[in-house]
Order: C-alpha cells, then sequence, then structure tokens
C-alpha cells in the first residue's frame, strides 16, 4: 500500500534556515547542510526546500547550493524559489533535485507547468499554491511568497495546474502557517476535491492530532510541516508512530495486525 | 569497481553518483558512448518521457554501444525511465520502440479506485520473488520510493523481478540475465535503496 508521507518543509533565506508566522517575522533556525544531515539520518520520508527570497529578489535559484545539499540527501528532495524559467528547472533537476516546486511564475505565465511537465515528465513538476480563505468562505491564491493576490479561485486554479501537467499540488495556508494551530482542512479539501494527482497539505501543523485530522478529512496523499518540527520536541518518527496508531499507512510502522515489520523499522 | 552513469541529460544524475559513491564504487558520469567499452558495471538512469528519453540515446549514440556493453555481459541497471526503456516500445509521447532489452510494453496506470492518485509519488512495498540477488537481504515488502505515472508489463513472467501493489499491482522490477530494471529510485530510498545498489555492485 502506498504510505502517506510525512514532510519536513525548509524555508531558506541567504543560506540560513528561517520560519516565519504568516509568512512573515522569520527567525533564523540554523544552517541548512546539517538540518538536511540530520533528516537523512532519521530517514524522512521526503524533503521540501524553498528559497523565500529568491521571487521577491528577482534572482535564480542558487544551483550551488542545492547541489551541496543534494549531496548529502538521500531521501527525496523537492526544491522551490524563484523557479520561472525551463532552465531554472534543467539546472536544479541537474543540481541533484528531485522535483521541482512552482509557484509565482506559473500565474503570469501559464505555459511554464505545461512545457516543463512536457520536458521533464509530470512527476517532477510540483505546483506550489498559496492560499487565503475569503469572507464569502472560498479561497484566494497569491503569488510572490503570499504578498500579492491573483484573483485566482482556489478549485480553479488547482484543476488548471493538473490540466498543464502538475504532477502533485503543495497548498499551503497562508493565515495558518507557522501558527501550529491546525490545517485548514476546508482549503485542502477543495484541492483534493477538485483533482486526481497527489496533494500535499501545508500550513498550520502543531501536533500529530492535526496531521490525522487533515489526512482522513481530506484525503491528502502527505503532510509538510515546519515550525512543529524546528520549534518543539516532535519528531516526523513519533508523528509516524502516532499515525500508524490510527490505522494511518505510514513507512517504517506497519499498521497491520500481524505485526510484521519490514527489515528496516524502528531506526 | 568502476561504474558508469550513462548522461543523456533525462534528470537527476548527482544523487546517482552520491549513492554508488556511499556504496563503495568509483563513479564517472559520462556523456560519451564510447567511455562504456571501459565500464565494468553501468547505470541508466532517467526521469521524463519515454519519447524524449529514447530520442536522446538515439541522437547521442548510446543505443549501439548499451547493446555492444550487455552482449559483453556488462551489468546494467536502468532506474526509473531507465527501466521503462529496456522495453520493446512505449506510449508516452506516441508508440515508439524501446531499447527492446526485454519484451514487454510501458503503460500509463489506468487508477480502478477513487482514492488513488496518478503520479504513483511515495513510499511503497516491493515484494521480490524468490533468490532474486539484487534484493538479497532485503525482506520482501520492504518500502522504496517511487514517483512515475507509468508501468513495465513485461509479456514473459520470467523477467518478473518484483511487485508493489498500487493500481492493481504492477511490475517494481525486471531482470533478463545481467540487466535489471527497477521502477523505483534506490538512489532516494535511504537504507534498502543502499542495499540494493550494494547488491547491484557485487554481481
Amino acid at each position: 500500500m502506498l504510505k502517506v508521507r510525512i514532510i519536513p518543509t525548509l524555508l531558506w533565506k541567504n543560506v540560513t534556515l528561517v520560519k516565519g508566522i504568516g509568512f512573515d517575522s522569520w527567525r533564523r533556525i540554523g544552517t541548512i547542510v546539517p538540518a538536511i544531515k540530520v533528516y537523512d539520518t532519521r530517514e524522512v520520508d521526503e524533503l521540501i526546500l524553498v528559497d523565500i527570497t529568491a521571487t521577491l529578489e528577482g534572482r535564480p535559484p542558487d544551483y550551488e547550493s542545492i547541489y551541496d545539499i543534494s549531496g548529502e540527501c538521500f531521501v527525496p528532495l523537492t526544491v522551490g524559489g524563484g523557479v520561472c524559467h525551463l532552465d531554472h528547472i534543467r539546472n536544479l533537476l541537474r543540481a541533484g533535485a528531485d522535483k521541482v516546486a512552482i509557484n509565482s511564475a506559473a500565474y503570469g505565465d501559464p505555459e511554464l507547468i505545461r512545457e516543463s511537465a512536457r520536458m521533464f515528465g509530470s512527476q517532477c513538476i510540483v505546483a506550489s499554491i498559496d492560499a487565503k480563505r475569503k469572507t464569502d468562505g472560498t479561497f484566494e491564491c497569491y503569488s510572490h511568497a503570499g504578498t500579492q493576490p491573483t484573483g485566482k479561485e482556489l478549485g480553479a486554479w488547482a484543476r488548471q495546474v493538473e490540466a498543464s501537467g502538475a504532477g502533485e499540488i503543495l497548498i499551503t495556508s497562508i493565515e495558518k502557517d507557522g501558527t501550529m494551530s491546525g490545517y485548514d482542512v476546508d482549503m485542502v479539501r477543495t484541492v483534493t476535491g477538485n483533482v486526481r494527482i497527489p496533494v500535499i497539505a501545508s500550513g498550520g501543523a502543531g501536533n500529530y492530532e492535526h496531521m490525522l485530522h487533515v489526512l482522513t478529512a481530506a484525503h491528502c496523499s502527505a503532510v509538510a510541516a515546519a515550525s512543529i518540527f524546528h520549534f518543539t520536541q516532535q519528531t516526523p518518527l513519533e508523528a509516524k508512530q502516532f499515525l500508524a496508531g490510527h490505522g494511518i499507512p505510514v513507512r517504517n510502522f506497519n499498521v497491520r495486525p500481524s505485526g510484521a515489520r519490514n527489515g528496516f523499522a524502528r531506526v | 569497481m568502476k561504474v558508469l552513469v550513462v548522461d543523456y541529460k533525462m534528470g537527476n544524475l548527482g544523487s546517482v553518483r552520491r549513492s554508488f559513491e556511499e556504496c563503495g564504487a568509483e563513479v564517472t558520469i559520462s556523456n560519451q558512448p564510447k567511455d562504456l567499452e571501459n565500464a565494468e558495471k553501468f547505470v541508466l538512469p532517467g526521469v521524463g518521457a519515454f519519447k524524449d528519453g529514447m530520442a536522446r540515446l538515439e541522437s547521442e549514440g548510446w543505443v549501439p554501444k548499451i547493446k555492444e556493453a550487455i552482449g559483453d555481459g556488462v551489468p546494467m541497471l536502468g532506474i526509473c525511465l531507465g527501466m521503462q526503456l529496456l522495453a520493446a516500445k512505449g506510449f508516452e509521447g506516441g508508440e515508439i520502440s524501446g531499447l527492446n532489452l526485454i519484451p514487454g510494453e510501458v503503460k500509463r496506470f489506468v487508477p480502478p479506485a477513487e482514492n488513488e492518485r496518478i503520479p504513483h509519488i511515495g513510499w511503497n512495498e516491493v515484494y521480490s520473488t524468490q533468490g532474486a540477488v539484487l534484493f538479497d537481504q532485503i525482506p520482501s515488502g520492504t518500502d522504496f520510493y517511487f514517483v512515475h505515472s507509468y508501468h513495465f508489463v513485461p509479456h514473459d513472467p520470467a523477467n518478473i523481478l518484483a511487485e508493489t501493489p498500487y493500481c492493481g499491482r504492477f511490475v517494481s522490477a525486471v531482470m533478463a540475465d545481467r540487466v535489471f530494471g527497477v521502477q523505483f529510485h534506490p538512489e532516494k530510498s535511504g537504507k534498502p535503496g543502499f542495499a540494493l545498489i550494494r547488491n547491484f555492485l557485487k554481481i
């Protein structure tokens, strides 16, 4: 059975890791390569790495750093931030990224996702969507690290990026991000209900119950989280142990009653 | 152990190199087909579409050299798209002839269940056939990392090395003599991935 993935998100600004609240007030939380090594040693399911200032500063992705990082990373690595040309994607894949997340540039250039999926395969193109809840209960997509409203309704945009060939959607609630108050389940459900590609929920995880809730209520394929792993004692491994106990299929913890484990359990 | 990684400009070679080095191999990433003459083993990695992958192998002169090396008994490991290209033909981007090293076709998943999404992304179980050297010391049912929308359908069950439950059940590893292919990414599958790479290096 395909396992649900628990994905630490690392936000990255001028070679230091940071974490903010509501896409603002960034706190430095360390340097990046040691953090990657720790996660790799702990056998996380996957990592997401986002350069949060590349688009705002109008610069291309930092390929050299990605090359250094991917050299320490033997689990799948999704890289985002500042991706706006096919060349960026090609170079990131060559530098060691397994998947590339496209966000802001997709609104201005709808062909970018289509062209990149055609050239590199849908499976390595992640459409990253940041959204906010509107007063009427619908959701609007924002670009440029959550600073610019796009006028796009979330469900319609999700369908559009899927039709263009995105292989996966990473949906982040701007308002929930960093609050550790739980995922915006309605927002995630809006995406999972509109597309048939895998969806990663992001923004708001504060404990393992939040993960269980969004997985069972919104049927997403993966949960991403940052603050919970940076600022609390909670770990991806414990999260999986908790989820397995509630019947969610995860790697390294067998949920079947037989109790048979694979040979790499309990790292 | 000198391992050549075929660079035909289809995706992430850095992690393939690093993981093989981590397992003790001396790795050369090469865009020169003639370098295959000196390889003790070689890897055909790759992400992307079947059509583009095959077109690049052909235009850059890899096809005859790959077949020559295999004829000489040089062990080969195809990963992901590299496994799919072993087939006689694929259907991604139109009907395209593959390397035709293992009889079979590469087809898109047809999800039968509401909750099975395509691409198949994430960790899933790999059930290997008994005595498969590539899976030596790796318990059948161990999770490996997958990311793909197409899968290999071999014509001859004798070429099936492992299967994985998704959209029913699909073939996740194939073998013909010393040619191996895995649909998952051993270079991204942590410890079990290293175990599989070490097994390949021992062949």
